[in-house]
Order: structure tokens, then sequence, then C-alpha cells
């Protein structure tokens, strides 16, 4: 059986699509066979950031509609033969997924892939109600700023209540905190929200944090996930992040100015 | 209330959810159109579906049989568990609805309060409460029950406690907490706390870390900007002294 994990926020803008397609790839890379679904129907993202934009036939709703199999939709990844990523449609809406039809090709993918990465759009209506829906584990990607910190409280309550497992009584759904576009420096001046103060309105787990960082934006732009560039301190964090969701002890980074000082002045200077 | 919206001529709606004294919603229908229904539930019930999600229900027929309407139970009790409501009772039926219910296993309740269990406390209306609602229905969920929560309340759940409620995680702010009884918060009060919501003035709230939005005893409430900075990020108690709320540290 795959483990489902859903990459969410409530809140847009924050970093979910660039975080699905780096914990995918990362977890592809370390040779597990991984699918990433694009879940934000009618404004297809996830295959630009993984540079497979030429190549999308069919997509997500075509396959729950049952015009096209699962085999033809997915896109094989060209840098790691792990990565199948499967596209959302553009021209239709959130409308078009249904439980029933999503629930179906999930249970498909669970017989052939180990990690099932699905890429939440933001809100809380029905295209991120259903990618959460089935999860196992939440990847909870917050931006250090009050309202994207209230969205994903409101997230979590939702997943605590709204999911498969929270409506069978089963084991809750395991939550886990990212923190993504942190800037140390400007926690320093009082201009941003440190790790405690997230984690203490969210009573998270953190699972890493990801600093904020230019290669992020060049990486989206030029679609190659950004866990790809192993020079810069974002990759890194990814790199991370995939190893510690795995069982691997690796101690946080990226979180004092001291430490993010050394890499900073390193990666300015280039 | 009923009569009232016979005399006069406002369009009265088809729907009308009402609560009574425990806090169960009554279904007032006042169409048999099993479509209408529908439509009109699930509009209700986008508005505010955790509040509604297996929410106890009971059916108010009155109005129907007053129309001389008309209604096959079955459908309509179908109906309302599809939209995850759980009926609990039926009241102002025939002798033929009200069989017709039981035999679906849900009883008919008496429309009067009169016939309250014997223990029965006076009623007493949440000042809120925009109109009167004199027929308080008892039945076995009298019993004051304390809700315990162990799990963090996020930023729009709402949870309600017939009796007392103890919530031993955070509650986040844009959360809600209501119970009939006294709440005990052993954790941050980030949300809104509302005690006594039925009325018992001497309802407290207890928390260890006030940062609340809203605390509220049977109606009289503080919002966030109001709490005094002496109490507030501290361990209190908040209880009513002549309607007015008293906030002392613990």
């Amino acid at each position: 059986m795959a483990r489902i994990i859903v990459v969410t926020s409530g809140k847009g803008g924050v970093g979910k699509t660039t975080t699905s397609a780096a914990i995918a790839m990362g977890l592809a890379k370390k040779g597990h066979k991984t699918a990433v679904i694009d879940f934000d129907v009618g404004l297809r993202n996830l295959d630009l950031i993984l540079g497979c934009e030429r190549r999308v036939v069919y997509d997500f709703v075509n396959v729950i509609n049952g015009e096209a199999s699962l085999n033809q939709a997915l896109i094989k990844d060209k840098r790691c033969n792990q990565l199948y990523i499967l596209p959302a449609s553009q021209t239709r809406d959130k409308d078009a997924l249904t439980v029933e039809g999503v629930g179906r090709v999930l249970e498909e993918l669970s017989k052939d892939f180990k990690y099932i990465v699905c890429d939440s759009p933001a809100g809380i209506e029905k295209g991120a109600h259903l990618a959460m829906y089935f999860a196992d584990d939440a990847f909870v990607v917050t931006n250090p700023e009050v309202s994207s910190v209230r969205d994903s409280d409101r997230m979590l309550g939702i997943m605590a209540s709204k999911s498969k497992r929270a409506e069978n009584n089963e084991e809750p759904i395991k939550e886990y905190l990212l923190l993504t576009r942190y800037s140390p420096e400007r926690v320093k001046l009082g201009e941003m929200l440190s790790v405690e103060d997230v984690q203490e309105i969210l009573s998270l787990h953190l699972l890493g944090v990801i600093p904020e960082s230019k290669s992020v934006l060049n990486a989206s732009n030029s679609g190659i996930p950004v866990i790809l560039d192993d020079k810069s301190d974002a990759g890194q964090a990814y790199e991370d992040i995939v190893a510690r969701y795995l069982g691997e002890d690796r101690p946080h980074r990226f979180i004092d100015e001291e430490k993010k000082g050394i890499f900073g002045k390193l990666f300015r200077s280039k | 209330m009923s009569k009232e919206s016979q005399i006069h001529p406002y369009h009265r709606p088809d729907l009308e959810f009402k609560s009574s004294s425990l806090s169960v919603p009554v279904l007032v229908l006042g169409t048999n159109d099993l479509s209408v229904i529908e439509q009109q539930l699930l509009l209700k019930i986008k508005q505010a579906p955790d509040f509604f999600r297996y929410s106890p229900l009971i059916i108010d027929l009155q109005e129907l049989n007053k129309l001389d309407l008309n209604l096959d139970l079955t459908d309509v009790i179908a109906q309302l568990r599809k939209q995850d409501l759980l009926p609990i009772g039926i009241r102002g039926g025939t002798q033929e609805q009200n069989q017709a219910a039981l035999k679906l296993g849900i009883p008919k309740m008496s429309a009067q309060s009169a016939t309250a269990s014997p223990q029965a406390k006076p009623v007493q209306k949440l000042p809120l409460e925009p109109e009167p609602e004199p027929e308080p229905v008892k039945n076995e969920a009298e019993a004051t029950v304390t809700r315990v929560i162990t799990q963090p309340v996020r930023s729009g759940q709402r949870i309600y406690s017939h009796g007392d409620l103890i919530v031993l995680a955070q509650v986040s702010a844009g959360a809600e907490i209501m119970a009939e009884g006294n709440i005990h918060v052993y954790n941050t009060l980030r949300g809104r706390a509302l005690a006594g919501v039925q009325g018992d003035t001497e309802a407290r709230i207890f928390c260890s870390d006030l940062q609340a939005e809203l605390i509220s005893i049977a109606g009289n409430y503080k919002i966030s900007e109001d709490l005094d900075s002496s109490v507030r990020n501290k361990p209190v108690q908040i209880y009513l002294n002549e309607l007015a709320l008293i906030i002392k540290a613990l």
C-alpha cells in the first residue's frame, strides 16, 4: 500500500506546489516509486515546476472520467525514473473532481507506488478537501506570518474532522509543519514570526524550515525542482525534510541567523 | 409562535430551524415537497456544515398537519439522514405519523413542556436569542454530560457541551467552544469561550493561559480588547457577579 501525502496550507502562495515537486522528487531520488498529483484543477502549475508542461496529453480529470487510463496520463520524469506526474486539467474546474473518482485513482496508484503526493489547491473548498480526504500524512506548508498561520490552523481543523480517517474513526492523519520562506534576519528585526511562535500557535511537529531563497524562483522558472539544486540552501532544506520524513535524524538548519549568515554570505557573493 | 406565523400574511419559510431548551434543532416542515425540502436543507447546511453534521434533530409536523398536507415520513427521514442529520424525534404528528415514526425507531416528543422530567430546571433564555421558545423538549439527553476534548480545537471548529466542557489542548483563534455548564481549558485559550449558554449564571470559565478573542457567561461577554493586561496570558477563572464578568488570576 502506498502512503498518501497531502501538501496543503489553506492560504495561497505559500509554496505548496514548490514543496510538492521538491518532496516528490526527493522521495523518488531515494529510490521510492512516487507519484505526484496536481489537484489544482483549472490552475495547473505543477507541470511547470517539474518542467514537463510540454508533455501533457491527458490529465487527472480525463482519468477520473474514464477518458484515459492512468498509464496514458502519468508522465514519467526525465531526470528520475521513479517519479511520475499526474497533471491537473487546465480547462475544467474543481467540480470535475468527485470523491469516488479521486478514490478510484488513488487506489489504482496505490498498487504500484510507494508514495503518492497530493498537491492541494489553496482554499478550503472542494479541491482542497478532496486532496486531503484520503491522506495518511499531511505536510502543512506555512509562512511565518499571522494570516498564513491561521489558515493552516483552519486546514488542520478540517483535516481532523472531515478526512476519511476522521469519518471512519481511524487513526488521524499525521500532521507535519513545514515553515517556508523563513528569514532569520527578519525574525530578529521582529518583522516575521519565529519558528517558536508558529509552533506555539499550531502545536505541530516541525519537519523543517525552508529559508527564503532566490534559488526557489529560479528553479520554478526553469522547471527544475529546487531539491535538485544541491548547492542552494532551499534545496538542502528540502533534502533534509525528505530524510527526516523517512526517519533519519537530522538537526534543523536555517533557523538561526548565525548559520544562515555563513550560507547567506556564500550565496550572496556568488 | 406557530399561530403567529399562521395569522401574519408574511412569507412563511418552508423550513425553519429553531433551537429548543436542549439545543436540539427543531425542523418545522412547512411543505411536503421532498425536492424543496432537500434543496433548502442543502442551502441551510452549507451555511454551517460543522454545526449540522450529525446533529440530532426533532421533526415538527404541526404546521404541516394544520395545512392538511400529507407526508411520507420514511422519505423525509431518509432524506435527513442522507444529509448527515440524525432525527431523534417527531412532534405535532398525527397518530399515523407517530406510528410510522416509531417503526423507524423515532419516538414522539411531547409538544408541551409540562410533561418534562421531574428534576427539570426552569429554562432561562439566552439574552442573545431573538425569539422565545416556549416548548422545552425533555428526553434522555437531559443528564448533564461532561465533554472532554484532548485534541487541539482548531480555527473554525465549534465544540458544544450540554454539561461541562474540559479541553486539554489549546483552543486556537477563530475556534468556538460552548458549554451549558463550566468550561475548563488546561492550555492556551485563544478562541471564543462561552459558558452557561443556556442561561446558567453560576457557570465559570477556567483556563491556564488567557488570550481569548471573546469570553461569555450566560450571555454576558467581554471581547479581547476589553481584557486587562493584568490577566492576559495568565491562568485565570472567570465568573459572574451581579451580571458583571469578573476575571481573576488563579
